[in-house]
């Protein structure tokens, strides 16, 4: 579907479209994109859903003490979180693992199938990474706020710099913490958009005969580079978002 | 493009009549409450999933093992101290037999000493007696012998006294003979 509606322009001369891979499109038909309308969004979190779902529960019916090579990896990103959660957020931020699991396996299903030639990052939109940000921030915000009280907020008022910065560093403070979702965000997004769009101006390149063996030299090499990018992305979003709750169940004073 | 046909284009702010992207799609706000919604629905299908059934299962079946670890390396442990007691067993049962072997070859070397001492005994009170028996046996002969030769000088004595034309007595004779063989 996507190859056909680029050429129609590509073949009056050579173009490269790096953006045209992000473009939603409804699923069938051609109609507007409603909310509720099925669109390749939906078929591409649904793929990352039906992967998740194998890897994590039909991988896992034997319930093997001796586990399969499959079981295995479920296991492994099972234990590689939950000591995440553990280690950074605290024993308190345990109980929000299973929150912290679905949001790091969305991600890196969702990063690693955007690899898939022909394929949509979900992932490489704002909209997308940016509401998962807010549900962090929300979230973190309102189990602060259940646990502690308006203590919660006692974290912005640094009690051990002196008096007179207090206020600034009160402001400062507020600040860099309303502006987390912004960054946690468009780090994701950024990082995921700009490295598959550069991936397809090489790709693009490739149609050029004498520069040819090159841009498919750097291709591979950006997308070697995007295989880790996909893991260290999703890495860092889960790590953040452990940070974050470590405020909102951790020990008061940082 | 098909697009073109439609009297309205409901593209129109985000993509080209080709269907290209108009800029970066990442900011067409068009398109974002259809992310949002199936993101929505994506993330509650993937918690439901793991939460319910995933998490559960992956977190029992690793405990299942840790327990079975413990308990395997436990009944290591305890299998490890009871070859420590057999060969503790096994040591003293080796000394208590080293100590029985040497009392063995105690008793059985007094035994044979005793044997020994008495045969020792024995053959020395044999030794004795014949030696006491041949003592007097020797002193017999000589005994013996001694009144021989005195009863060959008496004679002798006598015939050389009576050849050279001498009267002897035996008396005076034996008395002679004595004194000689006395000195």
């Amino acid at each position: 579907m996507a190859a056909e509606s680029t050429t129609a322009e590509g073949a009056s001369g050579f173009a490269i479209h790096p953006m045209d891979q992000f473009v939603v499109k409804p699923l069938f038909g051609d109609g507007p994109v409603n909310w509720y309308t099925p669109t390749n969004v939906t078929l591409w979190m649904g793929v990352a859903i039906i992967a998740i779902f194998a890897l994590f529960v039909l991988a896992t019916r034997h319930r093997g003490i001796i586990p399969t090579r499959m079981q295995s990896i479920a296991e492994v990103f099972y234990g590689f979180i939950h000591n995440m959660v553990e280690e950074v957020a605290g024993h308190d931020g345990v109980k929000y693992f299973p929150y912290v699991m679905t949001l790091f396996l969305f991600i890196l299903l969702s990063n690693l199938l955007g690899l898939l030639p022909m394929s949509f990052t979900t992932t490489s939109h704002v909209a997308v990474t940016a509401s998962l940000a807010m549900l962090v921030f929300l979230g973190v915000t309102l189990i602060g706020v259940a646990r502690k009280g308006l203590g919660f907020f006692s974290m912005f008022w640094v009690s051990s710099a002196p008096l007179a910065l207090r206020p600034i560093l009160a402001v400062i403070e507020i600040i860099s913490y309303i502006m987390r979702p912004v960054s946690h965000s468009i780090r994701l997004a950024g990082n995921l958009l700009a490295g598959h769009a550069v991936l397809k101006v090489f790709a693009g390149f490739a149609s050029m005969a004498i520069i040819s063996p090159l841009a498919i030299a750097g291709a591979v090499g950006i997308y070697a580079l995007e295989v880790l990018v996909a893991f260290v992305q999703a890495y860092v979003f889960t790590i953040l978002t452990c940070v974050y709750l470590k405020d909102a169940v951790g020990d008061a004073h940082h | 493009m098909a697009t073109e046909t439609h009297g309205v284009n409901w593209h129109q702010e985000c993509l080209y009549d080709a269907g290209g992207a108009k800029g970066m799609p990442q900011l067409c706000t068009d398109w974002m409450p259809n992310q949002v919604f199936w993101l929505a629905v994506a993330l509650v299908v993937l918690f439901v999933i793991l939460s319910r059934i995933a998490l559960p299962r992956i977190g029992a079946v690793l405990a299942e093992r840790k327990g079975t670890i413990t308990n395997d390396l436990a009944a290591a442990e305890e299998l490890k101290l009871k070859a420590l007691e057999a060969e503790k067993a096994y040591n003293e049962a080796l000394a208590t037999a080293r100590t029985e072997a040497a009392k063995i070859i105690a008793a059985a070397k007094a035994d044979i000493q005793k044997d020994l001492d008495q045969a020792t005994a024995k053959a020395d009170a044999e030794i004795t007696a014949r030696v006491t028996e041949s003592e007097a046996k020797i002193a017999e002969i000589r005994a013996g012998a001694e009144e021989a030769v005195q009863a060959v000088a008496k004679d002798t004595a006598k015939e050389l006294v009576s050849a050279l034309g001498g009267a002897a007595d035996a008396r005076s004779v034996t008395a002679a003979i004595n004194a000689r063989l006395k000195g």
